[in-house]
C-alpha cells in the first residue's frame, strides 16, 4: 500500500529576554546550578508572578512576522502537574486564549517546492527546571536556573507530509526567530526544542490516522531522523495488522529509534484554569503598531529582493537570506558599494570555507563586510587578479580588524602588472624562447594561447592581468 | 497606659515621653508571657528582635521622627513571610520554614516603625472558622476559654481582645478577619481586593485573599490600614492607586463623617431569627445619627457558600502544590521514590481540613467536572458581584450581621463541616465581590460579643471607617473587656 505521513510540530522557542518571564532573575545560560533561581523561581510560599513585558513584545513580533492575528486579550492559565523540577507544581501557560492566533510560514524543503505551513497558534509559557539523573547514584539533582525562562510555543497545523518538510519547517522557524531577534537559536543550549505529532494514512484517505507524539527533539538532524523512523515504524505496525496507540514517544539518537514513554491512559489531567495571580493580558493597538513598525525585512522579502532586484541565483539568494547574520553581512557589503554577485560568490565560497575551517561564526569573522567590499573593488578596478585576491583574502583573515586592503596589496606586492611595456617585454621573451609553440598558435591551435598565458602568469607570479596578457599575445599574431 | 490602651493612645504616650518604645514593647512581651499559655494566641514570640527594633524606634524618635506609628508594638498573623523568622501558616508542613524574605505588608509595617512582637496562631493555611485547624493547637476565646475565637485569624483576634497587643494583622479569604473579630468583640477591616499587597502572604485562594487590620476600634484600624495598604509592583493584582485620605488618616485620624448616609439592609441577611436584637439596637443608633435605613435585596446570597467552596478550594488545590517536600518545608523520612516523597510528605504535612479542600479543588478542576463546578461558580460569582453593584446604586453602605452565631464551643462543629462552613454565610458574598467590609462589636448574647459588618463599594474603606468611628463614638461595645461583667 501507498502511505502518506501527516506531521505537525510544536516548537518551543526560548525568548531572548534578559530576565525571566515572571521574575527578575537572569536567563543567562551556563551559570552554576540554582545560582539563577530567585524566590519566585523557587516557588517559595507567598511569592507572586509579575509578567515580563519584553516577552509579550517578542511574542507579538513573532505573530506579526507570520501574519497572524494578535489576540488583544489573552489569559494565563495554570497547567497542574507534579515534578521535582517544577517548583510550584504548576506551569504558567496559555491554554484557551493564546497571545498569537492563526498564521502561516512558507517552507522550501531540500529538493522540494516552496509550500505554506499553517500555524495554529503561539502562546507564552514558563520553562521548567532541569532534572539531572546521572550525577549522583540513586538520586536526582535538580537545577532550577532554567525555571521561568520565557518560552513561545509555536503549534503548527498538521500540514507536513514528510520528515524533510518537518525539518525544513523547524529550520524556517529557526531562521525567522533569529531574524526578528526573539531567540538566539542556539540548539545545543536548548534554545529551541520541538515535539512532533506523527501519523500515517493510506494515500488518498482524508481522515488522519492515530498519531503519536515524539517529545523534546533538539536538532534539525534529529527531527528528520526521528520522524523518518517513526513513519517507518507506524507503517510496519499497520502493515503487519497492528494498531497505532496514541502515546508519547522519545527519540534516542544513539540507537536512531523512538521508544514509548507513556500511553494516553496514563496521561495527565492538567486541570487548566486561569491563574488568579495574573490579570488577563491586554495588548493595545499602539503596542502592536509600534512592534509592526520595528519589524526587520523578513527572510522571504529579502530572498525576493536578492533574486529579482539583484539578480542572485535562487540558491545563493536562499542561502544568504536564510540566515540573519549572512543577510546582514551581505547587505553591509552592498552598502559598502560591492557588486552583489561577487559579494555572494565570496561569501559562499572563500569566506564560508574559512569560517568553517577556523570554526568561527560570521559575526566573529575577522574580515568585516567593508573589507570584503574593498577587496572586491580592487578586483573590479583591475588591481587584483582572482588569484592575488585570494592571497589578499588570506592575509586579511590573518590581520583581522587591523587589516587594510590597500596597505596589504602594497606590502605583499599583489598589484597586477598592467604596465604594457613590462608585460610586452615578458611576452616577447617568451615568444622568442618558444618559437615552435608560437607558430602552432599562429597556425590556429588555440590551446597554445593558454600555454603562453600560463607562462606569463608563472613569470609574474600571478600578478599579470590575464585579459591584458591575452590581448597582447593576440596583437602579436 | 494599660493593656487595653489603643494604638493611638500609645502613640500619644510615646510622643509625650511617658514611656519609651522599649518599655512599651517589654510590657507587651510580659503580658504575652503571662497570658499566652492559656490562650495559645502566638506561635512565635520575637522578644529579641522586637526589643532591638523598639530601641531603634526610640533612637529615631529622639532624632525627631514624629511618625504616629513609630515604636508601636503589634503582631503579625503567621501567614506573612518574615525574613529570618519562622513562618508556619499554622501548618506542620511549614513548621520548620524560616522565610528568606519579608512580605510587602511586613516591610511596610517595619518601614513605618511598627514593632512586631510575634506571629499569631491561625487555622492551617487560613482554612477554617474556629482556629481548631492549627497544627499548633486551638486558640481560646478570651471571653470564654471553652469557646473558639473564630478563624482563621483567631490568634490575632484573641490577642487583641485579651489585651496582648492593640493591633494585629489578619487575612480574610471568606471572612477570616471579620468573623473572629465579631466572635472576640474587636474591630476588623477586610479591605477591597487589591488594596493591600499579597506578596509574601502565603496564598490560600489568590482571587479572594486580602490582608487587613484587627484592632479594638476603628481609629486604630484606620491607622494600621494606612500603613498596610498601597500599590505593590510585585503583586499583579494590586490596585495602582494611593488615596490621599490614607495618609491624612494616619497623620490626623479619621475625618468626621459630614453627611447622612443611606444604609441598606439586605433582606437575605436578616432571615435568621436568632441574635438579631443587637443589630436592631445598632440600627436605632445609626438612625439617631441621622442615617436612613432602607431594605435592599442581594438575591444570589444563598449561592455564595457553595460558590465560595468551589472556587476557593480550586485555587487552594494548586496554590498548595508547591508543598512537595523537595525544596522547603516538611519532608518525610527516607523517601523511596519521587512519588513516595510527594505522597508521604503531603500526607504527613497537611491537616485534615487542608486535605479536604485540596481534594475538593482537584475534583472541581478535573476534566469532565470543570464546566459544571468551576465555570458555573465563576458565573454565579459575577451575579453576586452584580447584586452588590445594583444595591450600591441605591445605598451608600450595607449593614449586616457578621456571623450567624456568637462564639461556639470548642469541638462543637468540628465534625459538622457544613455547619462550620455556614459560619461564613454573611462574610463570603463580600469576599466573592472583592468589596471592603468592617466588622464592629455591636452587643452581647449570653455574655459573648456579637458583631455587625458594614460593607461599601470597592475602595470605599474611608466611608466604612468614618461610619464605624461615628458609631463607636456613640456606643461602648468596643470598650468592653473580657472579665467585665457583661
Amino acid at each position: 500500500m501507498n502511505w502518506e505521513a501527516v506531521i505537525g510540530l510544536e516548537v518551543h522557542v526560548q525568548l531572548a529576554t534578559k530576565s525571566k518571564i515572571f521574575s527578575g532573575a537572569s536567563t543567562a545560560y551556563g551559570a552554576s546550578p540554582n545560582a539563577q533561581a530567585c524566590n519566585i523561581d523557587l516557588g517559595l510560599p507567598g511569592v507572586l508572578p509579575v509578567l515580563n513585558e519584553k516577552a509579550v513584545e517578542m511574542a507579538v513580533r513573532f505573530g506579526l512576522a507570520i501574519g497572524a492575528q494578535i489576540n488583544r486579550y489573552s489569559i494565563f492559565d495554570r497547567k497542574n502537574y507534579f515534578y521535582a523540577d517544577l517548583p510550584k507544581g504548576y506551569q504558567i501557560s496559555q491554554f484557551e486564549t493564546p497571545v498569537v492566533g492563526e498564521g502561516a510560514i512558507t517552507i522550501t524543503p531540500e529538493n522540494g517546492k516552496p509550500r505554506r505551513v499553517g500555524i495554529t497558534r503561539a502562546h507564552l509559557e514558563e520553562d521548567a527546571g532541569k532534572s539531572v539523573h546521572d550525577l549522583y547514584p540513586g538520586m536526582t539533582a535538580v537545577d532550577l536556573n532554567r525555571t521561568g525562562t520565557p518560552l513561545l510555543e509555536i503549534v503548527s497545523e498538521p500540514d507536513m507530509r514528510s520528515a524533510q518538510e518537518a525539518s525544513a519547517y523547524f529550520r524556517q522557524i529557526h531562521t525567522l526567530v533569529r531574524y526578528i531577534g526573539i531567540c538566539d537559536g542556539n540548539l545545543a543550549e536548548g534554545s529551541m526544542r520541538c515535539d512532533a505529532n506523527v501519523s500515517v494514512r493510506p494515500a488518498g484517505q482524508s481522515e488522519f490516522g492515530e498519531r503519536t507524539e515524539i517529545k523534546n527533539i533538539n536538532s534539525f538532524r534529529f527531527v528528520e531522523q526521528a520522524i523518518e523512523y517513526e513513519i517507518a515504524r507506524q507503517i510496519d505496525v499497520l502493515e503487519s495488522g497492528g494498531r497505532i496507540e496514541r502515546e508519547t514517544r522519545l527519540y534516542d539518537p544513539d540507537k536512531d529509534e523512538t521508544r514509548s514513554m507513556r500511553s494516553k491512559e496514563l496521561s495527565n489531567d492538567y486541570r487548566y484554569f486561569p491563574d488568579p495571580d495574573l490579570l488577563p493580558l491586554s495588548i493595545s493597538e499602539e503596542l502592536v503598531e509600534r512592534i509592526r513598525s520595528e519589524l526587520p525585512e523578513l527572510p522571504d522579502a529579502r530572498q525576493e529582493r536578492y533574486t529579482s532586484t539583484l539578480g542572485l541565483s535562487d540558491t545563493d539568494a536562499a542561502a544568504i537570506s536564510n540566515d540573519i547574520d549572512r543577510a546582514n553581512y551581505f547587505d553591509a557589503c552592498l552598502a559598502a558599494g560591492a557588486d552583489p554577485k561577487q559579494s555572494a560568490n565570496w561569501m559562499m565560497g572563500e569566506l564560508s570555507a574559512y569560517l568553517n575551517k577556523h570554526d568561527v561564526t560570521l559575526t566573529e569573522s575577522p574580515i568585516a563586510p567593508e573589507m570584503l567590499a574593498q577587496l572586491i573593488a580592487r578586483i573590479d578596478d583591475g588591481t587584483l587578479s582572482s588569484k592575488t585576491a585570494k592571497t589578499l583574502f588570506d592575509a586579511l583573515w590573518s590581520a583581522g580588524a587591523s587589516g587594510n586592503v590597500d596597505t596589504l596589496i602594497e606590502s605583499l606586492n599583489l598589484a597586477q602588472l598592467s604596465d604594457d611595456g613590462a608585460l610586452t617585454q615578458i611576452i616577447d621573451d617568451l615568444i622568442a624562447a618558444n618559437p615552435k609553440q608560437f607558430d602552432e598558435l599562429r597556425g590556429g591551435k588555440e590551446k597554445m594561447l593558454g600555454f603562453f598565458v600560463g607562462q606569463v602568469m608563472k613569470a609574474t607570479q600571478g600578478k599579470a592581468n590575464p585579459q591584458q596578457v591575452n590581448q597582447i599575445i593576440r596583437d602579436k599574431l | 497606659m494599660n493593656e487595653f490602651s489603643s494604638l493611638r493612645e500609645m502613640s500619644a504616650g510615646l510622643d509625650r515621653g511617658d514611656f519609651s518604645s522599649v518599655e512599651l514593647t517589654q510590657a507587651h512581651l510580659d503580658r504575652i508571657q503571662q497570658a499566652n499559655a492559656a490562650l495559645n494566641c502566638f506561635i512565635t514570640i520575637n522578644a529579641e528582635s522586637a526589643l532591638a527594633a523598639a530601641a531603634q524606634a526610640d533612637e529615631q524618635r529622639a532624632q525627631g521622627n514624629k511618625s504616629p506609628t513609630l515604636g508601636l508594638p503589634f503582631a503579625h498573623k503567621d501567614i506573612f513571610c518574615t525574613q529570618g523568622i519562622l513562618t508556619t501558616a499554622g501548618s506542620k508542613m511549614l513548621s520548620n520554614f524560616v522565610a528568606p524574605y519579608d512580605a510587602t505588608v511586613v516591610s511596610n509595617m517595619a518601614a513605618a516603625g511598627m514593632i512586631s512582637v510575634g506571629k499569631t496562631n491561625m487555622d492551617e493555611f487560613a482554612m477554617g472558622s474556629s482556629n481548631e485547624n492549627s497544627f499548633f493547637g486551638p486558640v481560646s476565646n478570651p471571653w470564654d476559654h471553652g469557646r473558639v475565637p473564630g478563624g482563621s485569624s483567631g490568634g490575632s483576634a484573641a490577642a487583641v481582645a485579651a489585651g496582648l497587643v492593640a493591633g494585629a494583622t489578619g487575612t480574610d479569604t471568606g471572612g477570616s478577619i471579620r468573623q473572629p473579630a465579631a466572635l472576640c468583640g474587636i474591630t476588623g477591616l477586610k479591605p477591597t481586593y487589591g488594596r493591600v499587597s499579597r506578596y509574601g502572604m502565603i496564598a490560600f485562594a489568590s482571587s479572594l485573599d486580602q490582608a487587613g487590620p484587627m484592632t479594638r476600634d476603628a481609629e486604630d484600624a484606620a491607622l494600621m490600614f494606612g500603613v498596610m495598604a498601597g500599590f505593590d509592583p510585585k503583586d499583579s493584582t494590586s490596585a495602582e492607586r494611593r488615596d490621599a485620605w490614607l495618609d491624612t488618616t494616619v497623620a490626623n485620624g479619621i475625618a468626621a463623617l459630614d453627611r447622612p448616609l443611606t444604609i441598606g439592609l439586605p433582606s437575605e441577611y436578616f432571615t435568621d431569627n436568632s441574635n438579631l436584637s443587637d443589630i436592631d439596637a445598632a440600627k436605632t443608633v445609626l438612625q439617631k445619627l441621622g442615617h436612613k435605613l432602607v431594605e435592599v435585596s442581594l438575591p444570589h446570597t444563598q449561592a455564595a457558600i457553595p460558590v465560595y467552596y468551589v472556587l476557593a478550594s480550586a485555587e487552594a488545590s494548586t496554590n498548595l502544590s508547591r508543598y512537595d517536600g523537595v525544596r522547603f518545608g516538611h519532608r518525610c523520612d527516607d523517601p523511596q521514590s519521587l512519588q513516595d516523597l510527594y505522597e508521604r510528605s503531603r500526607e504527613e504535612g497537611f491537616g485534615e481540613e487542608v486535605k479536604r479542600r485540596i481534594l475538593t479543588g482537584t475534583y472541581t478542576l478535573s476534566v469532565g467536572y470543570f464546566d459544571a463546578y468551576y465555570l458555573k461558580a465563576q458565573k454565579i460569582r459575577r451575579l453576586i458581584s452584580e447584586d452588590f453593584q445594583q444595591a450600591f446604586t441605591k445605598v451608600d453602605v450595607l449593614l449586616a450581621p457578621t456571623s450567624p452565631t456568637p462564639a461556639f464551643k470548642k469541638n462543637q462543629l468540628t465534625d459538622d463541616h457544613v455547619a462550620m462552613y455556614q459560619q461564613d454565610l454573611y462574610t463570603v458574598p463580600t469576599s466573592l465581590a472583592g468589596l471592603p467590609a468592617i466588622s464592629l462589636p455591636c452587643g452581647f448574647c449570653d455574655g459573648l460579643p456579637m458583631g455587625m459588618q458594614l460593607i461599601a463599594p470597592a475602595f470605599g474603606e474611608e466611608l466604612l471607617l468614618q461610619l464605624a468611628a461615628q458609631y463607636q463614638g456613640k456606643t461602648d461595645w468596643h470598650l468592653r473587656r473580657p472579665g467585665d461583667s457583661a
